[in-house]
Formats: C-alpha cells, sequence, structure tokens
C-alpha cells in the first residue's frame, strides 16, 4: 500500500493506482472529460489537474496519468487548479459551444462567459473516440492526423475506412458531437441554464424523485428557480 | 607518417559549407598542386569554427593566420604570397568593426579571445571525418581510463561530483541520472543521444555533431558502461545532412577500431549505436516524445513519472541526454571531475554553447563558461550590434525561453539566474535585437512557431498557444482591446501551469517576459494604434511627401503590386488599398520623398 496525503486526509492507494482512483475511491469528486474506465489513460483535457507538493516547487498534474507515490502531498480543489479547469472549461467551449457536457460542466464551475473567438467545431481533440475503436473494438479505424493548431482525427489518408465496421461507439463515447445542450440559446458560447434551473419534482416531494440520482441532468423535469 | 610543414584547415561546417568551402578545398588544392607544394602542405576540411558570419574560412597552422571571406579567385594569390613568398596576405584577415588594421591571428580575434573551448575543443582542429585525427588529440583516452580503470559506480560518482547538468534545457544534473538509472534491475538497458534541435536560430547541437562526432560517440559508450546498457540510439534531425553522415562515418569507424560493438577495448564490455533520424517535429525533443518517436508511434509526450531512467524505451531504463551533455562527458573523465568543478558558478558548472544570431555583428556558434554575463557575450565576443543601432533585448531559450531587456544585460548567465529572470538556459539559442524590433511581433512569432510545434494532446498547450496567438496577431493589426492583456497574462500562466510537458511548461515565456519588460509596446499598439519600431505593417504607412517627390519614377519602378500612380515629373501617389507595406519605396527612392507613418492619425484615414 502506498500511503500519501490528499486534501489533509491520510490515504492509501494501492500498487499502480492513480490519483484520481485514489481519490475516487475516497469519494473526492475531480472533474474528468478524456478519462473513461475501461480506456488507457490520455492526460489530454487537463480538467482533473491537482496541485501536488508544497510552497514553491508545487505543481499541477494531471490526476488521471500521474502514479499514486508515497508521501505526496495532494490538493484537488486550490484556487490554482479551479482558475486551470475553468479556463480549460472556457477554451474548450470556444471549440465546441453545443455540447451538453462542456455545458454543464461550465454551469458547474460557474464559467459565465467564453472570452475567446467561437469556433462552433463538433471536437474537442479529447481523443476518447480514437481510444475505444483501438482498444475496445479492435479496429484503430480512426486515429489522430498532424499536431497543433492543424490536429484533427480521422481514418488514414481521410478516405474511408476498410476495418471500420460502423459500429458506433466512437459517437457513443463522444463527450461533445452527439450530446446535444437542449437549454436555452444553445447556440451561443454558454448556456448556463442548469444554474438557473432546479427539478419540479420538488414541488410536490420531499424527496427527489428522479431515478437518475442526477437532478436536472436530462432536461425535461426542471424549472426555473424560485428565489 | 608524413610531416608537412603547413596545415590549411577549411572549415566546413554546413554554414562555410553553404558559402562555397568544399570549392574552396578543391581549388587550394589545385593551386597546390600546380605549385608543387602537395609534400609541403596539407588542407584539411573541419569542423565549424563557429564564425559563420564570416564563412568561407581558412586556417593556416602553424602560423595560426585566419583568413576570412574567401572566394575562388583569392586562392592562387594567397597560395603564392603566404605558402610560396612567406607573406601573409592582409587583405583577406579579418578587420574588427570601427576598426582599419586587421588582426591576423585567430586567437587575437575578440570573438575568440573570450571562448573556453571544451566540448567544442575539436572544432576547426581536426578533420571530423578521421578517427586518428581524434585519437591524436587525447580522444578515446578518456574511454580506455572508464572501461579498464573504473568501476560503473566510480564513472558516475565522478560526473555525479563534476556537477555536470543537462544541456539541452532543463538542466537536470546528469549524475542523477545515470544513478538513478544505474539502480533499476530491469535489462536490457539503452542509451539515447537527443540530437532533435528545433529551436529557431539555433545550431549547437548540428555543430557539435559535424565538428566532433566521435566525442558523443565516446561520451556515450563511457555512459553505457556506466548504466550498463547494451544499445544505445543516436535521434539526428533529418534536417541535418552533414551531421549524419559524420556520425554514421564515425560510428564505422569506431566499430572497425574496436571502440563500439562487442568486447570493447578488449574489456569484455559490449555495446553499440544505431542512428534514428527525427522527422523534424519540434516536440520530438521532449524525452517521452522522442522515446515514442524512436518506438515508431507519434512523437507526444506522456506523463513522468515513471521516468526514463525507470520505464523509457521499449518499458525499459534509459538515458536519454543531450548531444553536448554526451560530448561534455570525455573530457570530465579525462580531466577529472575537480578540474570541471573549477569552471563556471556555485550551481552551473562548466561551460555552454550558444549560437549567438541576431542583429550582432559577429553572427557564430561561442562556447563560454557559465556565469558570464550577457553583456560579455553581445558586446564582447558577439561584437555589439551592426549599423550604430542600440541593443533592445536578447532572446534565450529558444521559442519558450524570454526576451531579457538591455537593464539585464549584466545577468549572469547560468540556470538559475535565467529562470528567475523569466526566460531559460534552454538549449542555448540567443537571438540578439535591436530598437528597430518590435516585441509585440517577436511574440507573435513565436506563438506561431509553438501553435504549429505543439502536439496537440494537451487542451492548455494546444488551445492556449493558438488563443495567445489569436490574440496577440489582433493587437499587431490594431484591433487590440484593454482587456487583452490581463487574458493574455491569465492563459499565459495558465498555459504553464496546467500543461503536461516542458513545451507547454514553457510556452507561456514569450508573453510573460514581454508583457514583463516591454509593457508599453504592447500598450502603444492597443491604446495609440501605434507600432514603436514600425514594423507592424497595419500600424503603418507609407505616404509621398508631395514637396520632396521630383516624379523621378524609381519608387513605381520598385513597387511590386503596382500601388504606385504618377507619370514622370509629376508627384506620385501610393494607392493605400494596393500596398502591402514592403518599403521598397522608401529603399528606392534618392529624395528621401518617401515617409513611414506610424501615428495614430493613420488609422483615422
Amino acid at each position: 500500500m502506498i500511503t500519501f496525503r490528499m486534501n489533509g486526509l491520510e490515504v492509501k492507494a494501492e500498487e499502480g493506482w492513480s490519483l484520481l482512483e485514489t481519490a475516487k475511491f475516497y469519494g473526492l469528486a475531480i472533474p474528468t472529460l478524456c478519462h473513461h474506465e475501461g480506456l488507457t489513460e490520455f492526460g489530454g483535457c487537463r480538467l482533473c489537474v491537482v496541485e501536488i507538493g508544497e510552497g514553491l516547487r508545487s505543481k499541477l498534474v494531471s490526476a488521471c496519468t500521474y502514479p499514486a507515490e508515497e508521501g505526496l502531498v495532494v490538493r484537488t480543489d486550490t484556487t490554482r487548479v479551479w482558475a486551470a479547469r475553468r479556463m480549460m472549461i472556457e477554451l474548450m467551449l470556444a471549440m465546441a459551444p453545443g455540447s451538453k457536457v462542456l455545458q454543464d460542466l461550465a454551469s458547474k464551475f460557474n464559467v459565465t462567459r467564453v472570452r475567446f473567438k467561437l469556433r462552433h467545431g463538433e471536437c474537442v481533440l479529447c481523443g476518447l473516440c480514437t481510444r475505444i475503436c483501438a482498444e475496445q473494438m479492435d479496429a484503430a479505424a480512426i486515429g489522430f492526423q498532424q499536431r497543433g493548431h492543424k490536429r484533427k482525427i480521422s481514418t488514414p489518408f481521410d478516405a474511408r475506412s476498410e476495418v471500420c465496421r460502423l459500429c458506433g461507439a466512437c459517437m457513443y463515447i463522444c463527450p461533445a458531437c452527439q450530446l446535444r445542450c437542449q437549454g436555452p440559446d444553445a447556440d451561443t458560447a454558454i448556456c448556463n441554464g442548469c444554474l438557473t434551473m432546479e427539478p419540479s419534482c420538488l414541488d410536490h416531494y420531499d424527496d427527489l424523485q428522479c431515478w437518475m440520482y442526477d437532478a436536472g441532468r436530462c432536461g425535461t423535469c426542471v424549472q426555473e428557480k424560485k428565489s | 607518417m608524413k610531416h608537412y610543414r603547413a596545415h590549411l584547415l577549411v572549415c566546413a561546417g554546413t554554414g562555410c559549407v553553404s558559402c562555397g568551402s568544399f570549392k574552396i578545398k578543391e581549388a587550394l588544392e589545385k593551386e597546390i598542386k600546380t605549385r608543387g607544394l602537395q609534400d609541403e602542405v596539407q588542407v584539411v576540411a573541419t569542423g565549424c569554427n563557429g564564425f559563420c558570419e564570416r564563412g568561407p574560412i581558412v586556417l593556416v597552422q602553424p602560423d595560426g593566420i585566419f583568413y576570412q571571406l574567401l572566394t575562388v579567385g583569392d586562392v592562387p594569390h594567397l597560395v603564392e604570397e603566404h605558402l610560396l613568398k612567406g607573406r601573409p596576405v592582409k587583405k583577406l584577415m579579418y578587420v574588427p568593426p570601427a576598426e582599419k588594421q586587421p588582426v591576423p591571428k585567430m586567437k587575437d580575434i575578440e570573438f575568440f579571445k573570450h571562448q573556453r573551448l571544451i566540448v567544442l575543443r575539436n572544432r576547426g582542429r581536426i578533420d571530423p571525418e578521421k578517427i586518428e585525427e581524434y585519437i591524436a588529440f587525447d580522444g578515446y583516452e578518456a574511454l580506455g581510463k572508464a572501461l579498464t580503470e573504473m568501476t560503473p559506480a566510480a564513472i558516475i560518482d565522478e560526473i555525479l561530483f563534476s556537477g555536470l547538468r543537462g544541456r539541452g534545457g532543463a538542466g537536470f544534473p546528469t549524475g542523477k541520472k545515470w544513478a538513478a538509472c544505474a539502480k533499476e534491475k530491469a535489462t536490457p538497458k539503452y542509451l539515447i543521444c537527443n540530437g532533435d534541435e528545433g529551436d529557431p536560430g539555433a545550431f549547437m547541437d548540428r555543430s557539435v555533431l559535424e565538428a566532433d562526432p566521435h566525442a558523443v560517440l565516446e561520451g556515450m559508450v563511457i555512459g553505457a558502461k556506466a548504466i550498463g546498457a547494451s544499445k544505445g540510439f543516436v535521434y539526428i534531425r533529418h534536417e541535418y545532412p552533414l551531421a549524419l553522415k559524420r556520425m554514421e562515418i564515425a560510428i564505422t569507424q569506431a566499430r572497425e577500431n574496436g571502440l563500439l560493438g562487442q568486447d570493447i577495448l578488449g574489456s569484455g564490455f559490449d555495446f553499440d549505436l544505431e542512428i534514428v533520424q527525427g522527422a523534424g517535429a519540434f516536440v520530438s525533443g521532449e524525452e517521452s516524445a522522442l522515446i515514442a518517436s524512436v518506438e515508431g508511434k507519434i512523437a507526444m509526450p506522456r506523463q513522468r513519472p515513471p521516468y526514463p531512467a525507470q520505464k523509457g524505451l521499449w518499458g525499459k531504463p534509459t538515458v536519454i541526454n543531450n548531444v553536448e551533455t554526451w560530448a561534455t562527458v570525455p573530457n570530465i573523465i579525462r580531466r577529472g571531475a575537480d578540474w570541471f568543478q573549477g569552471l563556471g558558478t556555485e550551481t552551473s558548472k562548466g561551460t555552454k554553447i550558444f549560437a549567438l544570431v541576431g542583429k550582432i555583428a559577429n553572427t557564430g556558434l561561442v562556447e563560454v563558461p557559465m556565469g558570464i554575463t550577457l553583456r560579455e557575450i553581445v558586446y564582447g565576443i558577439g561584437g555589439g550590434i551592426p549599423d550604430k543601432r542600440d541593443f533592445k533585448a536578447v532572446q534565450i531559450g529558444g521559442p519558450s525561453g524570454g526576451c531579457l531587456p538591455a537593464k539585464l544585460l549584466d545577468l549572469p548567465v547560468d540556470y538559475e539566474s535565467l529562470t528567475a529572470a523569466g526566460a531559460m538556459m534552454g538549449s542555448g539559442g540567443m537571438i540578439v535585437m535591436d530598437d528597430k524590433t518590435c516585441m509585440v511581433d517577436i511574440a507573435k512569432y513565436f506563438l506561431n512557431f509553438l501553435q504549429d510545434e505543439s502536439c496537440g494532446k494537451c487542451v492548455s498547450c494546444r488551445e492556449g498557444t493558438q488563443r495567445m496567438y489569436e490574440i496577440v496577431k489582433g493587437i499587431t493589426e490594431g484591433e487590440g482591446k484593454e482587456s487583452d492583456l490581463a487574458l493574455l497574462e491569465e492563459l499565459a500562466q495558465i498555459t504553464k501551469d496546467a500543461s503536461m510537458c516542458g513545451l507547454g511548461q514553457t510556452a507561456g515565456n514569450p508573453v510573460l517576459t514581454t508583457l514583463r519588460y516591454f509593457r508599453h509596446e504592447y500598450e502603444a499598439h492597443i491604446l495609440d494604434k501605434r507600432c514603436p519600431a514600425g514594423v507592424c505593417k497595419k500600424l503603418i504607412r507609407y505616404v509621398v511627401l508631395s514637396e520632396k517627390c521630383t516624379g523621378c519614377l524609381s519608387c513605381k519602378k520598385a513597387c511590386p503590386t503596382e500601388a504606385i500612380k504618377g507619370t514622370l515629373k509629376e508627384i506620385h501617389l501610393i494607392d493605400q488599398s494596393k500596398c502591402i507595406k514592403c518599403g521598397a519605396c522608401k529603399e528606392a527612392c534618392r529624395f528621401e520623398a518617401i515617409e513611414e507613418q506610424r501615428e495614430e492619425a493613420i488609422q483615422i484615414i
């Protein structure tokens, strides 16, 4: 067992666990986007950054890729961490404002403006589709092309792939292209609808009735906040 | 062995070769033969001398006379005067700027005088394609010592004690890296030489590989013995054909001489090297990306730890060092760690090679002891700024380094001082800028480079560099807003904070240092819509001064876009919609009748 500190708590992790796995085990919430259980870690979205170390030498690392280390000091929610997460959400929203996953994250982290020119794309290059295609579907029909600002995801030579079985796993796992934000003004950069919504069932019952245990996630049984 | 009374050392680094030094060599050989001197005088092609500004270069030994800017036409005169009559040719010697008397000897020239050659000790002295010449200058002595007299632990201790730090930029202690790898149990272990030099304007690694490939090779074999590696890779970008060729020759010669391969020097130690060609991605210089590239994957960095010393190439313990670091190793083993300790500053030992480029009189490659001030490099060795212009800034550490202003010229060059000033040692690029340089434009240039060369994995780096470029580009085109500066600062800081590898973690530096030291220039662009240096094309315009124009048509002829209207002896007019602001008209005008306007007023018109 590896012993280290997370948000002041002493935690124990199994050999080979990442900081994210340890945090999950102890019920500490760390937001993720490009992480998916069952796929290799990528560390690209930088939403799961946490601060490690203390004082001047402290730094941000992605919790999904950083291994649990003996004696490490980890803080999952500091000003620095939040500033980075909010900027990542802002940057990704400017790429794909139609994504409900991103809009929800924006509401959760109170990102209420996008200061960059909108691109209205549908991809944030998180690489989930390429990994599910290669690792779970054993096809590797799609992959990254180019680097830097020219980077995109496509089939080799942009031609129709012979190994693609049209299984749809890439679309199933995509956080941006399928699940559209249904809130007001989805075309603008920020919906923030969830900030002003609450479940309507609470008008009639004492307990939340949502079978998804995730109030407002589907967006159908919510109403404007009364207060 | 044949003895010659004189040697003509022709510089054959890439810089001089592109100026035709091989043609000079041919002409010299031909001329020497026609004069019947072939048994008295030998012509040798050497590695880069570093004084690339003055190429092609020939050094005559044993006199030490330095000839520069040679042409094939100069050769017969040179051979007749110097080699036959014994009269050195004054008109081919180096004349320092602002002086009239030439400086005949290489060791008296300012550019060479202040340098301290350790890694580049064989530059301009030996033929890099002949192992015998390397051996003649104590080559492979350190290897013999390491393989026959020293234990692996003793080698690591020696390097650790010498205080050598990685020359690739980050400055991690080399001995520590080796010790970490040596204690790993997994086998086989690998060594990699990182020759993926990608900074604009930097050519340190190329020159070392071209001038002294055997030094790199020797360093690697010593390192292999220290950590117990059996196989090594030299990663060189394919844009360096001469370096590749010379490294290949060096490896073949070392194998033939029993210095590489099975049972090296009869010590029972086996080690072999292979060359891997890089495809030119800047990010391949990052160690985990380079390892991925050697494995045949996309050059995309991964999270460290585990560090390559624990899990590197194909998951095995790997030591990866820069070209310059490897080339320093044999010197430390041969001359002892105590000697190396004595050079440099408290925390930065030894020497560092810099590529001195930009607006500087003596462009070239210099090796200086750590702790030397920027002023000594720029004004002492570099000879100052040409055309009597003022020094404005020096950009250190490649695209993700920083721009340091004139007030920091007395800063000592070592890892800590540079980092504290917001720049970094980097691999050793040093770009000098004069007062005609716009710092916002410089930031834009480096951001453009970075947004191109980011691997694209992290949102912070890929999007961060793109958005910073977008904002800075807007500022240079007069579309900047006051809020832009705060956003730029925030974004640059978070890009540094949140990115995974060294590229992203330093990508904010060009913006942060220019904002720190040259904020007024950003403000002039945003508030006054004015580019103080007159570089940003959208913020300047050219106009004809009617009282000076004689209607001579020369500006009209010079204009590439036919933007100038007017007939002979009539005052000309520049059509602003067609003008691309190249400045050709201003250069062509003999009457100073074309003015470059940088005022706010031009935005209103």
